[in-house]
């Protein structure tokens, strides 16, 4: 086998070192009853040219890789400059362990200290840390640590979360014995902060939410004493709307997909956590900080790693060890490829396209916008057909979009979700108004 | 660096100097020298109710966290606010100026169950 | 090291997208919500840009530089064919939330490679979902605590683990809702059975156990082991960071696990990525398949589906289905080796991790002598002139290597735990031997010079204590440059 360096005479020649003279000698200690129940796979291996070819075929059966896309919730079809893969890819990045050794890891730990400060800066928070899984466990991580230093064993969470956000933070909730509270939204589309219980450890928003509205975040903090609020933003969008940061969230999170990564049927995906020095010693994670070396010369290192597993086990912030980090490092580069002005160039096709988009359709008959809060790049509509049938034509003709059963959960009914990226051209668009019923 | 005759010790490397009902408490030099660089002190809210065994903070060093385990049960009266910026101070002086809390103790007889100075030094030369 | 916060800055950076255009009200989004004041993102030419990643790649190390000796990490060879695969667009244009119709290439070596890995564990059922081994041992003991919730025994609230766990395993337990007790293990490295079995009782709900060891140590009583707790009412966990030890020859499922979980970034070959991604998918026993994640992955009619009615589901853990790209590279991984390329890699790992053993016990202490597995942990303790631990592994980063992990497990002073993997080869292993040799002797000869390395990276010794005391974690914008 090719990635096996050793020959039959390199073998011999250790085992005879050892003292052993057979390999299988090396399993003895491997209790017989068990090495005599095992069952092999019943797999022959396969070049590595047939497994290209497997591949190449089960890629070509991905039809929604051939498609148009304007499906949303979290992960958008948004172009990846070439810089980012190109440099993301070196095999120094790819092929290194976690920084242990920070003298031979600066590559990793830097690249760590500027994600770090570019989701600070984007977020409007004062520290992040080096990535978490993926903007639903950040979210759990999220309540855990509000709990951890509220200690009221109650979260508030708003409704218009989207649902794969609720779902791994009811599981962590659950596992941490932490009560769930729900607070519905109005009319407009955003969260009625009159559902607020009192005597929570947090309050949870997304913005833009799940219909695709931008939460209005002015004054909340205020209204929820020092409960700690949670915000659960989307990257593109921060190029364009104020932060969190500048309303007072106690924790930002979020999904960085957006940021240099592909779509990839949801996975890897990269968790974002922002949040005030304050609470440095609850953040879980990694983290890089700067320090000096003994010719006091800047360099990093991980820093304030006593919160961590391996020294804290059992008392650690959190349980996470590999992080996101590639994903990470190629979000640093997304940014600093296209800069801030080219972030808000990004945010401004995004808003205009969607808001094009969204006003043609509310010119056709049969079709309306339920919500009217303001929206970024993702709106809601109401179909006059069953929604199913109308993704269905989409899909016929070659588009892309999530299945309203979404929306139906959250209490919203027969509607679709529309997401526009900067990728979408007027050619797409102006086939999709066609589609829906249209003219131009 | 010796061990003060006047103080009693633990197990897990706590010292105590008793003045009366009141009880002051640190960790020791074989502690910190264990641990390394003080980088950070976890201190008890003053009025807390321990007892003997509880944990009732922690030492941080770069690489370890060692839990203060208190070695005799009563309210915490004082602690050492001065570590909050200078946790090196540990380092610098752990039987003096590095002392971490001060319990007003319920039951002083528990400190005669503790080691002495000759006993301590032999529990960290066994260890 | 400079940061790009540093570089000279360009002033138009434009051309990456087309203009905006519009106004402000076309845009749709009013004044009031617009940010005030632009994110300090660097504003850098592409030529400036690429030169600072380049050389930051080059103060790194990886498996493509030289032996990455860390034991329980298993840095093997990242096969090239698996970033390939991974990078087809057929692969990474497809949103997750198509229609599973739409994606049914993505879902086929998904349900693939469930398949496979529940081979390789011995274990009906697993779950892609988890994206860490810690991500899996935490979803593992979320199943634990329903099924004991379904079973009324909610009361078993604790975990009990050898004192030579991996950090991962406490932590993990604590956030699952558990406590932790500690099993001693006997002088050979092994757990002590009485010990274990004298701590079971009606209030334990499992054991987790790496197997082998993290000391490289087979636990030659493991059926023992897992009938004990099982006769006790609990389950059994085993942490799969080193199952290269006996891939192709044992699974854990004969060995009495409830729950396995692998590390694709360590036993199957997907790189590391500098601490991520990972994938932790986790092999269930049949008393816990009720309790896996949801979606489930499965066949039905000759596609492939997501399966999202599971009444007894713990939830979900990942947004998704788990890391899918880093599924597949396991997924070709797997497919190349076939059954006879696993018992390779386990054979290989375990002779080169013994040939190096019998070779560097005879300059370094070795506490745990006899077979060892993929692994094995030597320790320092025994260097003239105090030299530590962490002094070796400076030197190592001086002649080329990067040093195996150190200081762990806990239960060894001055610990080295090295562990070579199957992809080095003997000449490559000698030259490590040659080098810790060298590093005993400069012990000896020239302690100082020593405690200065690594003098030929990038930088030296770091301050560890400044960056704890006065952390400095984000790019100091306000402050003036020196």
């Amino acid at each position: 086998m090719r990635y096996i360096p050793n020959t039959s005479a390199d073998r011999r020649e250790m085992l005879d070192r050892v003292g052993l003279d057979s390999v299988d000698a090396l399993f003895a200690d491997v209790p017989q009853a068990v090495r005599e129940r095992f069952h092999p796979l019943g797999l022959e291996p396969q070049s590595e040219l047939d497994v290209a070819e497997h591949a190449s075929r089960l890629a070509a059966e991905n039809q929604a890789a051939s498609m148009t896309s304007f499906a949303g919730g979290g992960i958008y079809d948004h172009y990846v400059p070439s810089a980012v893969w190109n440099l993301a890819s070196r095999s120094e990045f790819v092929t290194a362990y976690t920084p242990y050794q920070p003298e031979i890891s600066q590559g990793t730990l830097v690249a760590m200290f500027e994600f770090q400060t570019l989701i600070a800066e984007l977020t409007g928070m004062e520290v992040a840390n080096a990535s978490l899984y993926d903007g639903a466990t950040a979210l759990a991580e999220a309540a855990l640590m509000a709990e951890r230093i509220r200690k009221r064993g109650r979260v508030a969470v708003a409704r218009s979360l989207l649902p794969h956000l609720r779902r791994v933070l009811q599981t962590y909730a659950w596992g941490a014995g932490i009560t769930l509270h729900e607070v519905p939204y109005d009319a407009s589309g955003r969260c009625d902060l009159a559902g607020v219980p009192e005597d929570v450890s947090g309050l949870i928003l997304q913005s833009p939410n799940a219909f695709g509205v931008i939460e209005s975040l002015e004054g909340v903090k205020d209204r929820i004493g020092d409960a700690l609020l949670i915000v659960s933003a989307y990257p593109i969008s921060l190029g364009l709307l104020e932060p969190p940061g500048s309303f007072d969230a106690d924790v930002v999170v979020g999904e960085g997909q957006s940021l240099g990564l592909p779509m990839a049927y949801g996975g890897p995906l990269l968790g974002l956590f922002a949040t005030r020095e304050a609470h440095l010693r609850q953040i879980p994670g990694r983290i890089a900080g700067q320090t000096v070396d003994a010719n006091g010369e800047t360099g990093y290192v991980m820093a304030a790693q006593t919160r961590e597993q391996h020294i804290r086990r059992n008392r650690a912030t959190s349980n996470i060890c590999t992080n996101s980090a590639l994903c990470a490092l190629a979000a640093t580069i997304y940014l600093s490829s296209v800069g801030a002005e080219g972030l808000r160039t990004v945010a401004e096709l995004c808003a205009s396209k969607a808001h094009a988009l969204a006003e043609r359709i509310r010119r056709i008959d049969g079709f309306e916008l339920p919500f009217d809060g303001p929206f970024f790049n993702e709106f809601v509509v109401r179909t006059p057909e069953d929604p199913e049938q109308v993704r269905t034509r989409l899909a016929n003709a070659g588009f892309l979009v999530e299945s309203s059963g979404e929306l139906a959960s959250l209490g919203v009914n027969r509607s679709l979700r529309l997401a526009v990226t900067e990728r979408r051209t007027e050619d797409e668009i102006d086939r999709l108004i066609d589609v829906l019923g249209g003219g131009s | 660096m010796g061990y003060p005759t006047e103080y009693r010790y633990s197990e897990d490397h706590e010292w105590v100097k008793v003045d009366g009902s009141r009880a002051t408490i640190g960790i020791t030099s074989f502690a910190q020298e264990e641990l390394g660089d003080i980088v950070f002190v976890e201190l008890p809210a003053v009025g807390t109710d321990v007892a003997q065994g509880d944990n009732v903070g922690a030492v941080e060093s770069v690489k370890a966290v060692g839990d203060i385990i208190s070695p005799v049960s009563g309210k915490v009266a004082e602690v050492n606010q001065a570590l909050e910026s200078a946790p090196e101070t540990i380092n610098g002086s752990p039987h003096d100026d590095g002392w971490i809390l001060v319990l007003e103790m319920s039951d002083p007889t528990q400190v005669d169950g503790l080691l002495d100075a000759a006993a301590y030094e032999r529990h960290i030369s066994e260890g | 090291m400079k940061t790009i916060f540093e570089l000279p800055a360009s002033d138009d950076v434009r051309g990456v997208f087309p203009e905006a255009e519009g106004t402000l009200d076309e845009m749709g989004v009013a004044e009031g919500l617009l940010r005030r004041t632009p994110p300090r993102i660097p504003s850098v030419s592409e030529p400036t840009l690429v030169r600072h990643y380049t050389a930051l790649s080059k103060a790194n190390f990886g498996v493509d530089d030289g032996l990455y000796p860390l034991g329980s990490c298993t840095m093997k060879y990242n096969p090239k064919l698996n970033e390939a695969v991974a990078a087809l667009p057929g692969f990474a244009r497809v949103h997750p939330k198509a229609h599973p119709a739409l994606a049914q290439g993505t879902l086929h070596f998904l349900h693939g490679l469930q398949g496979l890995l529940s081979g390789v564990a011995g274990l009906p059922d697993v779950s892609l979902q988890p994206v860490a081994g810690a991500h899996g041992e935490l979803t593992g003991l979320f199943l634990f605590k329903k099924y004991f919730e379904s079973r009324g025994e909610s009361e078993r609230r604790r975990i009990l683990l050898p004192d030579s766990a991996h950090g991962t395993n406490p932590a993990s337990a604590a956030l699952a809702g558990f406590t932790v007790a500690e099993i001693p293990s006997d002088d050979r490295g092994m757990v002590d059975v009485d010990g274990l079995r004298a701590a079971l009782d009606e209030t334990v709900a499992g054991i987790m156990l790496t197997v082998p060891n993290t000391l490289g140590i087979f636990e030659e009583r493991i059926l023992e082991i897992t009938d004990a707790v099982h006769e006790a009412g609990g389950l059994c966990y085993f942490d799969g960071a080193n199952l290269n030890a006996f891939l192709g020859r044992a699974r854990p499922g004969d060995m009495g696990a409830d729950v396995f979980h692998f590390n694709l970034h360590k036993t199957m070959s997907t790189p590391h990525g500098g601490g991520g991604p990972g994938s932790g998918p986790i092999a269930a026993s049949e008393r816990l398949v009720e309790f896996l994640p949801v979606p489930r992955i499965v066949k039905q009619n000759g596609a492939f589906d997501l399966l999202w009615d599971a009444p007894h589901t713990i939830g979900a853990v990942h947004s998704f289905y788990g890391n899918v790209l880093v599924a597949l590279k396991a997924y070709a991984y797997l497919l190349q080796l076939g059954d006879a390329g696993l018992r390779e890699v386990s054979e290989n790992a375990v002779l080169n991790a013994n040939y190096l053993q019998t070779r560097l016990k005879e300059t370094f202490d070795l506490p745990y002598d006899g077979l060892c597995k993929h692994e094995f942990v030597l320790s320092a303790a025994g260097l003239p002139n105090e030299i530590s631990a962490l002094d070796v592994a400076k030197g190592l980063i001086d002649r080329g290597f990067h040093p195996p992990t150190v200081y762990f497990p806990l239960i060894v002073r001055e610990a080295l735990m090295i562990e070579p993997t199957e992809t080095e080869g003997k000449a490559s292993l000698d030259r490590f031997v040659e080098a810790m040799e060298a590093i005993a002797e400069e012990a000896d000869r020239n302690p100082e010079g020593l405690r200065e390395a690594p003098r030929s990276a990038p930088v030296r010794r770091l301050d560890q204590t400044r960056a704890a005391r006065e952390p400095v974690l984000t790019f100091p914008f306000d402050e003036p440059s020196t």
